[in-house]
């Protein structure tokens, strides 16, 4: 048998790679199409194998829960992504200024990354606890008509979640400009330089066009990080006040495990699987037509 | 007038001293070629020159004014870069009309700059494309187009022919000497390529180490080279350098190349000073100084000495036969007729034009005579 003549240097390669790939094939497709059937059986708190159509989806769609989660995480998504994408190209501008100790920033703005979402979540949470937070302090040191107490209010409590998330994610973003913007021909802010541009003129009009396509590597990812979110929510604020910041991934954990619906949960997690798919789909398409247009131009 | 002048330029990278003292002096008109080995220098200084890098001490004068503490953006350059460094996201016509539009220009003087440098060029039809969609030979007129368009002092060029390929490269080179030749402005060129610096230059500046090796129009460093560095840099083949004695002779000087039965002698230029009689010196001889025994190098017979020597080897070129000799025991390189087929091992003869051997001095390396 050929087979058998492989020497082990030529198998552990294959064994490496084939096991844990059959393993996550098993896990990530084999789970995601058994919840998609599930989401369509009647299920409660263990599994039944009937048929009901479309509808759990319709019972998912017309709960309160699920509508204020839906509007919220638009929102959410819009301010996150604004906000990590805008902190994240200032570190990096501010950092490609051949700035002394380069290194540190660069690892300090990274840092967070490597914090748990849950830590992240609980430590701004203390912050923002305007009883023993950043409102305590500034009214301590005299300011006292001074309010900082949005994780508290309704209407805003969602943003501390933009906030920590930002706070979080933005030294990822950073790390992805930086590299865009350490892949510029130096020679053309030297020209640029010559042409009479100013640092301002110079990167809006040459070198943030010249790196767009980090742009939408930044969008994709960081839109995909925002729709998954939950830890960060749940350890922030867990929903409240009231339900004002539950998310997608909330609903589908409070249905399936609070409430002991199968059905109903499974439902809510392929909604916000298709919410996924609506942005991963034509980053994707996007992807493979600028390979072939660079393709055809080389 | 001096259009660029530098004095006493030193510039020093942490303990490294990159450029060691630097001073040129370039009239208006003139097109410099700052020649070198990778490493020399001759980027720097170009960038210094532009204001993209500080010099750690001098000064450089653009149109008989100090610049040292000027932007690039005024000090009335243009510049062309090795990687063209167009603008990728920005058409032609808006490579060209970037540099105008920072200065605010009105926007009719901008069309009308633009068509001018355009028809100039031949890149009308170019205007509407991204950089991305030109071929090398494209891109490398637009880099010149936005610089002409500025109509400035100075114009830097920075090894702009060296990512073309070798027939297109040789196409450009005659096309920037024809527009020097038309528009008369004052160039500053850098290269690692000597044949690049001949050609095109109305004087060249060899550099090496940080230093300039000779400051000299293009004939006084091909047949005059200051020392041994420029004399072995430029030429391809470069000169021929073997070490010799010089001794009296009744009509001169005479280099004596070998010794023994091989030796041979060479008269030496008179004008040497008769403190090197008996002495060793360094002889340099160009290659096509050494050719077939029927060359007729001048009008003067004396120029002409003919002598013997074993033939090593033959390299026909097509244009050329170039023939590895041994001449009084050292290997030279001569160039013969293409058509001279001379048999490798046997002693061939050869006609040496003795006008233009140049003797260097062995232990300072300086041209002598």
């Amino acid at each position: 048998m050929k087979a058998a003549r492989r020497s082990p240097g030529e198998v552990l390669p294959l064994l490496a790679i084939w096991v844990p790939v059959l393993v996550s094939i098993l896990y990530v497709v084999g789970f995601t199409l058994y919840t998609v059937w599930i989401a369509f059986t009647p299920s409660t708190l263990l599994p039944e194998y009937g048929w009901v159509g479309l509808k759990n989806y319709v019972a998912i769609l017309h709960t309160r829960n699920w509508n204020i989660a839906a509007a919220n995480i638009v929102v959410y998504s819009v301010c996150f992504l604004a906000l990590t994408t805008f902190l994240g190209l200032l570190l990096a501008v501010l950092l490609d200024q051949k700035l002394r100790g380069e290194n540190v920033f660069r690892t300090i703005f990274l840092y967070p990354l490597a914090v748990s979402f849950v830590v992240t979540g609980v430590v701004w949470g203390w912050l923002l606890n305007p009883g023993i937070g950043i409102q305590k302090v500034v009214v301590g040191l005299g300011w006292t008509d001074f309010r900082f107490d949005w994780l508290v209010d309704r209407d805003r409590a969602l943003y501390c979640i933009v906030l920590a998330g930002a706070w979080q994610a933005s030294g990822f973003a950073m790390a992805l400009f930086l590299a865009g913007l350490r892949s510029v021909d130096a020679d053309l802010m030297k020209a640029a330089q010559i042409d009479g541009a100013g640092p301002l003129r110079t990167y809006r009009r040459v070198v943030l066009p010249t790196i767009w396509p980090i742009f939408i590597a930044v969008f994709v990812i960081l839109l995909q990080f925002a729709i998954k979110t939950f830890d960060l929510a749940v350890a922030l604020t867990g929903g409240g006040p009231g339900i004002s910041t539950v998310l997608p991934s909330m609903v589908v954990y409070d249905f399936m495990f609070q409430r002991g619906l199968l059905g109903r949960g499974s439902a809510a997690a392929v909604l916000q699987l298709l919410m996924l798919v609506a942005v991963l789909v034509p980053y994707g398409v996007f992807r493979r037509w600028q390979t072939l247009k660079a393709a055809r131009n080389a | 007038m001096a259009a660029l002048r530098i004095r006493d330029l030193h510039k020093r990278f942490g303990p490294v001293e990159v450029l060691k003292g630097i001073d040129l002096e370039i009239d208006s008109g003139d097109f410099t070629v700052l020649v070198g080995p990778s490493g020399c220098g001759k980027s720097t200084l170009l960038n210094i020159i532009a204001g993209l890098e500080k010099a750690s001490s001098g000064d450089v004068e653009i149109g008989e004014a100090v610049v040292n503490d000027i932007q690039p953006k005024d000090r009335d350059i243009a510049m062309v870069f090795q990687s063209y460094a167009l603008y990728p996201t920005m058409t032609v016509r808006q490579n060209i009309t970037f540099g105008m539009e920072c200065r605010r220009v009105p926007k009719a003087r901008q069309d009308e700059a633009v068509d001018r440098v355009a028809k100039l060029l031949q890149i009308e039809p170019l205007l509407a494309r991204k950089p991305g969609q030109l071929s090398g030979g494209q891109r490398q007129r637009v880099a010149m187009g936005r610089a002409l368009v500025r109509d400035p002092k100075l114009f830097l060029f920075d090894e702009p022919l060296s990512n073309l390929d070798a027939k297109l490269r040789v196409e450009m080179r005659m096309e920037i000497k024809q527009l020097h030749a038309r528009i008369g402005s004052t160039i500053v060129y850098v290269t690692h390529d000597q044949i690049e610096a001949m050609t095109m230059a109305t004087r060249i500046a060899v550099m090496h180490q940080g230093s300039v090796q000779q400051f000299a129009d293009p004939d006084t460093i091909y047949n005059r080279p200051a020392n041994l560095f420029v004399a072995r840099f430029m030429g391809a083949p470069p000169m021929n350098t073997v070490t010799a004695r010089l001794e009296g002779g009744p009509d001169g000087p005479v280099a004596v190349v070998g010794q023994g039965a091989d030796a041979i002698r060479l008269p030496a230029p008179a004008a040497v000073g008769p403190d090197w009689l008996r002495r060793p010196v360094i002889l340099g001889i160009r290659p096509e100084c050494i050719a077939e025994p029927t060359r007729y190098f001048s009008e003067d017979p004396a120029a002409t000495m003919t002598i013997s020597a074993p033939v090593e080897l033959t390299e026909p070129t097509g244009a050329e036969t170039i023939v590895v000799l041994r001449l009084g025991g050292e290997k030279v390189l001569g160039r013969v007729a293409p058509d001279v087929r001379m048999p490798t091992g046997a002693v061939g003869r050869f006609a040496v034009d003795t006008r233009k051997i140049c003797l260097f001095d062995p232990t300072t390396e300086r041209l002598i005579a």
